[in-house]
């Protein structure tokens, strides 16, 4: 069973293999073909950029010194040669390895939503406290002791000024 | 033999910590001080039993004992000794133990402080001081044992064991693997120490606001007395920030100085609370209001600190999975928990002791522009946070791996950060207590009139970005309010004092270092701003492949081969690649040769990009060596960047670190500053 299993695997192995070897030895091709109109390594980059393969971790595809990289980026190249719009290599790298070669999640309003969210209800909270907090003063006149308990004390250093400025006189 | 030695102290010095917060404790409940006097005695000995542990750690780098396992992972023999010494921090065990030995240092310090005023809170700093430490210390006695020998057993297996496993001969390589080659750099020697500095640093002021929480001594004394630590603290964990920056502009060869890398913004997380603390400390020294908010910001940094040195040593960034396998995850996980649950609750049992002493009477006084401040960086916060997790949570729900990179936090944080930039520009006019639309309008007209200025002026010289118009409008508002600031006291002085300006700059400074201090920090700020928005909004970059004697070009910089050369290093064990190339500007005239290099590590197997760097105010012409030709040179790839402003940047950091240590110095103690006052107004008035 298990012979068997493995049997079939080299099987399926072979033709995949001599495929994939056509694919490249034409690509090969293709590429000495369009030598002229090669697209430019800024061209690339400017793809690259947006892109982050799976393994290097937070270094963007233009910069990744890696050679899968390097690889990845003869890839754009390629495809680019081919005339595909930026729109479909980057699609192509996704439905080849998930959306985390995206340099943004691709659900924009899952990832924007809660620090937005986050950060309103921050702001409602701390304008309804200043509403809260403010109140009494502004409705109660204040009476003397209150007027005397509110009045500020000054800064240290323009208590030290005055204090100079005073020493002066 | 001495490996084992420097694990038993490591064992003896965490139950020594463990001693420590179980005798303050039960000395403090059962009122035995003499109980407290150990427990305080054990934490000084804490200290001592690190550096031994960490001086065997040392010693085994640096003679090369490979047959430890850390050892083997972080040195070779090509290693000059410094590199030996600085491997100390260069993986896992070792920045553990590295984190313990500082965390003692600053324990140590902290109990020695003359306690008589407020002898109720040594007890608590002992225990919070205490549970870190033990803590840490324990992950390394249990799971990550920087004294860990390789051993090989009769079926061939070669592993790491702390105990010799039967059966088992000890395995010694006959060379170690290398320092990673990144870490070699000497802005990477300095910058974890600084990070890890300041980490530890925070903890002292968290220690003081739970024993204030315990005692219910909950006046601002926790805060006098720690403000101090608290601004070192953000000193070192600034420096920390900055140096990581500069390394990741000199080494990492992408043109830039931040990536937004989810380890870059552990660090970040708790400088962002911090700063906020910094700020709003002040509301409750001057107005005795949001206590509760300061406890909170206090707790939530001690907490981001653990959370950072969590997500970069557990592994759960680069998979949930690798972080449920490592051991070591899962008990960070917990300790947040439990620091944070029982700090919250502690809050919560004091509620009533922290109500506000004073009210608020303005929204635009400067207490309420402070907590506007503290809004806008908590949401800086959470978009950090929330970016930092995001890929975790969609991973455990719908299993897809995302990526979140630097569009989302550049998209989310820029108008939090323009916002904070205003509030610089208005908050130092503003009064504590009461401020109004006039008094503020009347005080910020001047300063906005020039700033708006400055910013026509750059759209006809400079740029028609609206985006960057925006920016330095408000950078040249903050600049020049608070240069005014800074004229009106030191004129005044001028004229009270009959000082010559620059001595009245001078001594208006002395007398008040921390709000000065923070001008200056908010200048520095401003010029980082400037480089900021240069390097994001205008930085250009094109790549080719070129023979000898080719050009590229540049935005207005023509950049020419000249040679290339490869030669090895042995006694490093570093093969460099070196080119030449000269820049010249649009006129045609030399500017100067620039050598971007490509090194290669033969022991890591590793290759690390230097640039070639050209600076000036106006702009950076940065060229990277990307590939070439061994055998003909005919061919080699050269990527260049144009970083405009970016110099600024650096010199911002520069005068940040400075405005720091101008805030954070210590004040001449106020008693003797007293006497000296009365003596000074006893002979002015002998002499009138």
């Amino acid at each position: 069973m298990l012979n068997n299993r493995r049997l079939r695997m080299t099987n399926y192995k072979l033709p995949l293999a001599l495929l994939v070897a056509l694919a490249v030895s034409l690509v090969l091709a293709a590429t000495v073909f369009a030598q002229d109109g090669l697209p430019t390594d800024d061209e690339v980059n400017k793809i690259a950029k947006d892109l982050y393969c799976p393994v290097c971790e937070s270094t963007p595809l233009d910069v990744c010194p890696t050679e899968a990289c390097r690889q990845w980026r003869e890839l754009i190249r390629q495809q680019l040669a081919e005339g595909k719009s930026e729109e479909e290599i980057k699609q192509y790298f996704v439905t080849q390895y998930g959306a985390r070669v995206l340099s943004e999640p691709p659900n924009r309003l899952a990832s924007y939503l809660v620090p937005a969210l986050a950060f309103l209800a921050g702001a409602f909270l701390l304008f309804r406290g200043f509403r809260m907090w403010i109140k009494p003063v502004a409705v109660e006149p204040a009476s003397p002791t209150e007027e005397a308990a509110s009045v500020i004390p000054p800064d240290d250093y323009i208590r030290r000024m005055e204090e100079e400025l005073k020493k002066r006189k | 033999m001495i490996a084992d030695f420097g694990y038993g102290v490591l064992v003896v010095a965490f139950l020594v910590a463990l001693y420590s917060v179980i005798a303050a404790v039960y000395g403090e409940l059962k009122k035995q001080p003499a109980l407290v006097e150990s427990a305080r005695r054990a934490m000084l000995l804490t200290w001592p039993l690190l550096t031994l542990t960490a001086g065997v750690l040392l010693y085994l780098l640096v003679n090369d004992h490979y047959e430890v396992q850390f050892v083997y992972e972080v040195t070779s023999r090509s290693m000059p000794l410094y590199l030996k010494i600085t491997a100390w921090w260069g993986g896992q065990a070792g920045s553990l133990l590295f984190w313990s030995w500082l965390m003692s240092a600053f324990t140590s310090l902290v109990t020695l402080r003359k306690w008589d005023r407020d002898r109720e809170f040594l007890p608590w700093v002992i225990v919070v001081g205490g549970v870190t430490m033990a803590f840490f210390i324990g992950m390394n006695v249990f799971f990550e044992n920087p004294f860990a020998k390789l051993y090989q057993t009769f079926d061939g297996n070669i592993a790491a064991y702390t105990l010799q496993p039967a059966n088992s001969i000890l395995f010694t390589p006959s060379d170690g693997r290398g320092l990673n080659p990144l870490l070699r750099h000497p802005g990477m020697i300095i910058h974890p120490p600084m990070l890890y500095l300041g980490f530890v640093s925070f903890v002292i002021p968290y220690a003081f606001a739970i024993a204030a929480l315990i005692t219910g001594r909950t006046d601002d004394r926790w805060i006098r007395i720690t403000r101090r630590w608290a601004l070192w603290a953000w000193l070192f964990l600034s420096a920390g920030l900055v140096l990581g920056g500069r390394w990741a502009y000199d080494v990492l060869g992408w043109g830039g100085y931040w990536g937004w890398d989810p380890v870059e913004i552990a660090a970040f997380m708790p400088w962002l609370s911090g700063t906020a603390f910094l700020h709003s400390v002040m509301i409750q020294e001057k107005r005795g209001m949001f206590k509760h908010w300061n406890m909170l910001l206090i707790i939530l940094t001690y907490d981001l600190v653990i959370f950072g040195t969590f997500l970069t040593r557990s592994g759960v960034l680069s998979s949930v999975h690798s972080f449920a396998q490592s051991a070591i995850g899962p008990l960070f996980f917990a300790f947040i928990g439990v620091t944070l649950i029982t700090s919250v609750g502690l809050i919560i049992y004091r509620w009533e002791m922290l109500k506000s002493e004073t009210q608020m009477t303005s929204m635009l006084s400067r207490e309420a522009l402070f907590l506007l401040n503290n809004l806008l960086f908590m949401g800086i916060l959470v978009v950090c946070f929330w970016g930092v997790i995001y890929p975790l949570i969609s991973e455990l729900t719908t299993g897809q791996k995302v990526t979140v990179g630097p569009p989302f936090y550049e998209r989310a944080t820029s108008p939090l950060f323009a916002a904070l930039m205003l509030l610089m520009g208005i908050a130092p006019l503003s009064a504590w207590g009461h401020s109004t639309v006039k008094t503020l309008g009347r005080a910020i007209w001047k300063p906005a009139l020039g700033a708006a200025i400055v910013t026509a002026i750059l759209a006809f010289t400079y740029t028609r970005n609206i985006i960057a118009l925006i920016g330095f409008f408000l950078v040249a508002l903050v600049i020049l309010v608070t240069l005014y600031e800074y004229g009106r006291g030191a004129l005044a002085r001028q004229r009270s004092q009959g000082e010559n300006i620059f001595i009245a700059f001078w001594n208006l400074t002395g007398r008040n270092r921390r709000r000065y201090g923070g001008y200056i920090i908010h200048l520095s700020m401003m010029l980082m701003a400037i480089g900021i928005l240069g390097i994001e909004l205008f930085q250009v970059e094109t790549q080719g492949t070129i023979a000898i004697g080719d050009t590229l070009e540049l935005s207005g910089y023509t950049i020419k081969y000249r040679e290339v050369a490869s030669w090895d290093n042995p006694g490093a064990g570093v093969n460099y690649t070196r080119a030449v190339v000269e820049v010249y500007d649009k006129n045609g005239n030399l500017l100067g040769n620039l050598h971007p290099r490509k090194d290669f590590y033969f022991d890591s197997q590793q290759p690390m990009t230097i640039p070639g760097q050209l600076a000036s105010l106006k702009d950076e012409v940065y060229v990277l060596l990307i590939d070439w030709e061994p055998i003909n040179q005919e061919s080699t790839t050269f990527k260049i960047f144009v970083n405009p402003l970016v110099n600024w940047l650096w010199m911002g950091s520069l005068l940040f670190l400075v405005g720091i240590i101008i805030a954070a110095w210590p004040d001449k103690d106020p008693e003797r500053v007293t006497v000296r006052a009365g003596k000074r107004a006893h002979q002015t008035s002998a002499a009138d």
